[in-house]
């Protein structure tokens, strides 16, 4: 399906600087409350950016506060989310894109590590059985093993 | 048809892992206007959820409403709610057609019985006017709408003509038409107002009944108040700018290229609960006030009858005075005034039916 990206126009931005709408501000108070509660009681606390009433410019000006921290990680399920942890530890920002790489959601998420990060128990008991399986696949075919096969 | 599969089930069957199933959570929360906390409770009620059979019926209407939920960006949340709810009727998007279709919209309604939900885009001939001004395989719409209703667990009625009756309904209404609620009084009925409704009001509303299997707290005009519980003016990003008493005064002024309030401009945000401000549209790109327009007050009742498009509200159609503009710095006290002077003039409006020529509309700019 055709998306924005391929109708061929150019934007032309007049020289000037960007709008700024005032809302970047307080929604970094409500993240600085949130890394308060974390620090102190270990409590985590997920924010709705999508939820906030941003004009042009408030979201990219909250970005630019955030800043880019030490660490960043793409899950691809259901197309990219990019994660990153932000210039203030423990403060992390998710960009949930589907398959298209259209944005579906887009997070703050203050917590030691984001919870999307975490491998699910269920998925790690399945992975105990895949990995059961392939250690006797392993053993009743050395052949077949690519690690063996350089050893020769 | 429905089947047994759980949600769960379905989604692992189109390859969705449990990161995938756990950002889709994320992403149903933020569309059900939900604190993203709720992601797990979701996810949770999502694993056992059953395929709901949802019949669609368009009537009166011009097929903007499955546009905007069908033309959006293409998969997203939506597309996948829809792969795994189980659209058994839609006289628009699917292959059958004539006593096949009508076969399958029956077929649908005996194995789903009390359990299927049935959505109306378009409002219908009420009972006391000629039903040939719209049919379906021979059938009046009001027959229509009346027979698929018995079984149902619910009605949605989805974009302004369904919901309050909208362009058809409009003076001098030729058609007679009428809104879903005007008929259906013993099944809860949701309004999804809007000319269209944002696509993802829509599956929030069918994700809400998917997940916990209960229908949304509804305001007074049967909306559900998670979308339509605040005004377009309280959760504009101009608002400050009203506060302020920064108004743009034409549509290419420098308060129009700085982004100023379009209260002057015949914005009827202060009288209009929508969710456009946060959800935005075409992807979360923008939305009508953030491309320089005034709301329109689509998602309202009566909005075609409610007076000029670009007048402002705190100028009465009709009436000399500015009772409301040099108030306007004011801030949120005025704003709720506004919102509630605008409702009572949308009245006199309607009542009025006034309306407005192209050089009147040239004067107003």
């Amino acid at each position: 399906m055709a998306t924005f990206a391929d109708i061929p126009i150019r934007i032309e931005q007049p020289d000037a600087e960007p709008q700024q709408f005032g809302h970047a501000v307080p929604i970094l108070n409500e993240i600085r409350h949130a890394l308060a509660r974390l620090a102190e009681q270990g409590e985590t606390t997920r924010i709705d950016l999508g939820a906030m009433p941003f004009g042009p410019g408030d979201e990219a000006r909250l970005m630019a506060l955030l800043g880019q921290g030490e660490v960043a990680a793409q899950v691809d399920a259901l197309g990219p989310t990019r994660i990153w942890e932000t210039r203030f530890a423990g403060v992390w920002v998710l960009d949930y894109a589907n398959v298209d790489g259209e944005r579906i959601a887009l997070q703050i998420e203050v917590d030691e590590v984001p919870q999307m990060l975490r491998a699910p128990r269920a998925d790690m008991t399945d992975s105990l059985a895949a990995l059961d399986a392939a250690l006797v696949s392993a053993a009743a075919d050395p052949a077949a093993d690519p690690a063996a096969k350089s050893r020769h | 048809m429905a089947t047994s599969k759980t949600l769960g089930e379905s989604l692992r069957q189109h390859g969705v892992s449990r990161r995938g199933f756990l950002k889709f959570c994320a992403a149903t929360a933020s569309m059900m206007a939900l604190p993203p906390t709720m992601a797990p409770a979701i996810a949770k009620a999502l694993e056992q959820a059953r395929r709901p059979s949802v019949i669609w019926l368009s009537f009166q209407e011009c097929t903007g409403c499955t546009e905007s939920l069908t033309r959006s960006f293409s998969p997203t949340v939506e597309n996948l709610i829809f792969d795994v709810i189980s659209l058994d009727y839609h006289h628009t998007l699917q292959a059958a057609a004539g006593d096949a279709a009508e076969h399958a919209r029956e077929q649908a309604m005996t194995l789903n019985a009390g359990e299927y939900l049935v959505v109306v885009d378009g409002s219908l001939p009420g009972p006391r006017a000629n039903p040939g001004y719209s049919t379906i395989a021979g059938i009046s719409n009001y027959e229509m709408l009346m027979e698929t209703i018995e079984g149902a667990a619910a009605v949605v009625a989805v974009g302004t003509c369904a919901a309050f009756g909208g362009l058809p309904k409009a003076n001098p209404n030729p058609t007679g038409a009428v809104s879903v609620q005007d008929l259906v009084k013993h099944k809860p009925v949701i309004n999804v107002s809007g000319c269209p409704p944002v696509p993802m009001v829509i599956t929030g509303v069918l994700a809400q009944f998917l997940t916990f299997g209960t229908l949304p707290e509804l305001d007074e005009h049967g909306r559900p108040r998670a979308f339509f519980g605040q005004s377009i003016h309280d959760r504009c990003y101009r608002r400050p700018f009203y506060d302020k008493g920064r108004f743009a005064e034409t549509f290419d002024d420098e308060g129009a290229k700085a982004g100023w309030c379009l209260y002057r401009l015949g914005c009827k945000g202060p009288m209009t609960y929508n969710a456009c401000a946060t959800m935005k549209w075409n992807g979360g790109t923008s939305w009508p006030i953030e491309a320089g327009y005034p709301c329109l007050g689509c998602s309202e009742p009566d909005f075609w009858d409610a007076g000029r498009f670009y007048k402002s509200l705190s100028v009465p159609t009709g009436a000399p005075g500015d009772l409301l503009v040099t108030a306007g710095a004011v801030g949120a006290a005025v704003g709720v005034g506004a919102g509630l002077m605008s409702r009572q003039q949308s009245k006199h409006a309607v009542e009025r039916h006034d309306t407005v020529t192209a050089d009147q509309l040239e004067e107003t700019l």
